[in-house]
């Protein structure tokens, strides 16, 4: 049996999403920057892709723009907005468990002389909205955060931390890293009222190579790339044609479904959860169990085992998960979200992320729990003498 | 006038009776190398090899050519017709030539004559060539102790005449001095190890080992790949892929902790003799160095020697990490040694391991294990990779 719990890391796309994808590459094949009709075609499917992304995040069709994926939405929007304001002000703020495609670009203009604080979690994976607002200076231009962290799953309470930030600073722009939360959590930009928001295709059953970003009406980024100022000038270069229009099928169907959808894999963690506190001994779960965390993502430590051992163990009998996040995992050395909640050291090797998505069955749950308890044995029995 | 490649070798031709041997040998690997490179030829003349390329070709041939183990020094030259005043003609063009490129002043004309009927002899010829130039141009001085430039005027067939010798890793033909099966694990080391071997003309195996699902998939391709790197020099390589695992776990559970690199590395060189003797392999080759890490002491290589009758080449013995290093960097496998994969022998590492180990405590430990069968299970379940350049 294959079952695939990494779908933090990317999921499969559905059925109609790879048929539109195919269209678009075998019939549709025209630049929408031509004049003529075929690129006119084109154009317009892209607007419509535009205007279910807005209508499900509750924003306007003016507002979103295409880039290649997340890390270019967070790139496009966290440089974008450090480069616009840099005379204002030279002061960011983050947190030590950003995805690296933000704590990249801190440290890149750390280097470069600007100042930047990164803010300290609890052991849920949570901020001190207090020292949020004592870090909150004159010059600060940018607090960029995410909405549900990759590895733990942990959701920060966004709303509070804009109107901490509005009340202390309101020309401090805020940028959410909403990839993780995206198709996951209830969103309704109107009312979260940040400025900019990024989010990927690849992670709700779209096509890889496409992401979007949400930029609030009256902010203005200065861009990072330069070209036919396709996007509005916000991402030149040609469209990712398919891309776009599966991304927007992928969406166009979680606007039916994406409640229920969230819903059936919240319970299907839980069952896979119970499993294993059930069955397996030494065992310390790191992700929250209730409201605070969201639904797809466990994060679990097994005491005495290596994460990356037991990973192959498991993918010997066909269940596919993550130590720690698909992209640090290529770096050396721990996961610094895992070390950010304070995790001891044997705590943070001993830990699998599993992900979960509507594709998985109760009956794939029993087969992966069955299989993970049976390797953390065997693998037990090896090590530990 | 045609322009060639020339290529020298040194050692093989000293080689008496086997010269022919280690010459169309040469000429085979040369050949292979060269295929894909255009229209080319390739003939002997006199103890040297001329390779006739198209022009766009020429710079990527004479860097596949540095890595044919036998030859020694490449050079580009002109071939033309015996005859004094052709020889004067291109002798003064080319270094005009060299000049153009980086402005020297002063030269010397080196001749050898294969063929000594040809007339005048090497110093005359050289002296006339010499005084041709400098009447015939401005600018130029003869300085026979310490020249800017050489002109080298090859008397064979044909005239050959070149300036430059690119230097290559000398050695011998691979092919021409045996097999040898070589311990490759994912370090620095091995990949080097092969490399000085093959230099010597054995023609290469590895056997590489691993302990999925312990250690990850991509610690196999990683082998793959330096495997690969390795196939510019020495030819199409087999690659034999060996699940320790089981063995490994046998081991954990019945001897002492302390024992287990030492014991393990028995097996891995007890598995590489199985396979050497199924595929007529007449040596073994490691990576190992002296003091290197605890199973590479005295002790440790005489206990590890002992668990096998074949030879065992060790060629980097008496080098430091850092002359490994500088070759691994040269040959250019260094950059795929260092990615973070683990292989098999991190994942059991004792905490303490065993530096002086002997031998009769090291057999006896085993007698807790079924070693025929042991080996047997793991050559029945390893995987077969052929790995082309």
């Amino acid at each position: 049996m294959k079952v695939y719990l990494d779908n933090s890391s990317t999921t499969r796309p559905r059925d109609e999403v790879i048929d539109e994808v195919c269209h678009m590459l075998k019939v549709q094949y025209g630049n929408p920057s031509s004049l003529h009709r075929m690129g006119l075609e084109v154009e317009k499917r892209i607007e419509s892709s535009r205007k279910t992304i807005a209508d499900f995040l509750k924003c306007d069709k003016d507002e979103i723009f295409f880039t290649s994926g997340g890390t270019e939405s967070n790139n496009i929007a966290v440089q974008g907005i450090i480069n616009k304001n840099i005379r204002r002000g030279n002061h960011i703020i983050t947190t030590k468990f950003e995805h690296s495609s933000v704590l990249s670009i801190a440290k890149h203009y750390e280097s470069k002389g600007l100042k930047v604080t990164y803010l300290d979690l609890d052991e849920y994976g949570m901020i001190n909205l207090e020292q949020l607002e004592d870090s909150i200076n004159e010059g600060t231009i940018l607090v960029a955060i995410m909405m549900v962290n990759n590895e733990i799953g942990s959701i920060l309470p966004i709303n509070d931390i804009n109107e901490v930030i509005k009340s202390k600073n309101k020309n401090t722009k805020i940028h959410v890293d909403g990839i993780q939360a995206f198709s996951k959590l209830d969103i309704d930009l109107r009312k979260l009222n940040i400025d900019t928001f990024s989010f990927s295709s690849h992670k709700v059953h779209g096509p890889k190579g496409v992401g979007g970003l949400y930029v609030k009406k009256d902010v203005i980024l200065e861009p990072i790339i330069y070209g036919g100022n396709q996007e509005r000038g916000i991402r030149s270069g040609t469209e990712n044609v398919p891309g776009i229009i599966g991304f927007g099928k992928a969406v166009d169907i979680l606007k039916e479904k994406y409640k229920k959808e969230a819903e059936d894999i919240k319970r299907v963690k839980d069952y896979f959860v119970k499993k294993i506190i059930d069955n397996i001994e030494d065992v310390k779960v790191n992700s929250l169990l209730d409201d605070r965390c969201a639904p797809h993502i466990l994060n679990v430590s097994f005491i005495g085992v290596r994460g990356e051992v037991l990973l192959h163990y498991l993918e010997d009998n066909g269940v596919y998960v993550s130590t720690a996040s698909a992209c640090s995992s290529h770096g050396k050395g721990k996961s610094h979200v895992l070390k950010s909640i304070g995790l001891k050291d044997e705590e943070i090797e001993g830990a699998i992320r599993f992900s979960f998505s509507h594709y998985n069955t109760l009956e794939e749950i029993d087969y992966a729990a069955q299989t993970l308890e049976q390797s953390v044995k065997d693998i037990r029995r090896i090590t530990m003498r | 006038m045609d322009k060639v490649i020339s290529v020298s070798f040194g050692e093989v031709a000293l080689k008496g009776q086997n010269r022919y041997f280690f010459e169309n040998k040469l000429v085979r690997n040369i050949k292979n190398i060269a295929r894909g490179m255009g229209e080319t030829k390739v003939y002997k003349e006199q103890s040297k090899i001329y390779i006739e390329a198209e022009e766009e070709y020429k710079e990527e041939l004479i860097k596949r050519l540095r890595r044919i183990f036998g030859i020694v020094n490449i050079s580009p030259s002109y071939r033309i017709e015996k005859d004094i005043d052709e020889i004067k003609k291109h002798s003064l063009k080319l270094l005009e030539e060299v000049r153009s490129k980086r402005g020297i002043k002063t030269f010397k004309v080196d001749v050898n004559r294969a063929d000594k009927r040809f007339q005048p002899n090497s110093v005359e010829l050289a002296k006339e060539v010499g005084a041709y130039i400098l009447s015939n141009s401005e600018g130029f001085t003869v300085d026979v102790h310490n020249p800017e430039a050489y002109i080298y005027i090859d008397i064979r067939t044909n005239c050959y005449i070149y300036t430059e010798k690119i230097k290559a890793f000398g050695g011998l033909p691979v092919g021409t001095n045996g097999k040898g099966l070589l311990l490759l694990s994912g370090g620095i080391d091995s990949p080097v190890a092969g490399f000085m071997i093959a230099k010597r003309g054995v023609e290469i195996s590895a056997v590489h080992y691993h302990s999925y699902p312990f250690t990850s998939e991509r610690a196999e391709e990683k082998v793959k790949a330096l495997a690969e790197i390795l196939t510019n020099y020495c030819g199409k390589i087999k690659l034999f892929s060996v699940n320790l695992l089981n063995i490994q776990k046998e081991i954990n559970e019945k001897c002492p902790e302390d024992e287990m690199t030492i014991i393990s590395r028995r097996f891995m060189m007890k598995i590489a003799e199985k396979i050497a003797m199924k595929e007529e392999i007449d040596a073994l080759i490691t990576g190992e160095s002296l003091g290197q890490v605890a199973s590479q002491t005295i002790k440790g290589i005489n206990v590890t020697n002992s668990s096998v009758k074949l030879p065992v080449l060790r060629p980097l013995i008496g080098m430091d990490k850092v002359e490994i290093t500088e070759i691994s960097k040269e040959i250019g496998t260094f950059e795929t040694s260092i990615l973070p994969f683990e292989d098999c022998c991190t994942v059991f590492l004792p905490k303490h391991p065993v530096t002086r180990p002997k031998l009769e405590d090291i057999e006896e430990s085993e007698k807790a294990l079924d070693n025929e069968k042991l080996v047997e299970d793991a050559i029945d379940k390893m995987e077969v990779y052929e790995i082309r350049p």
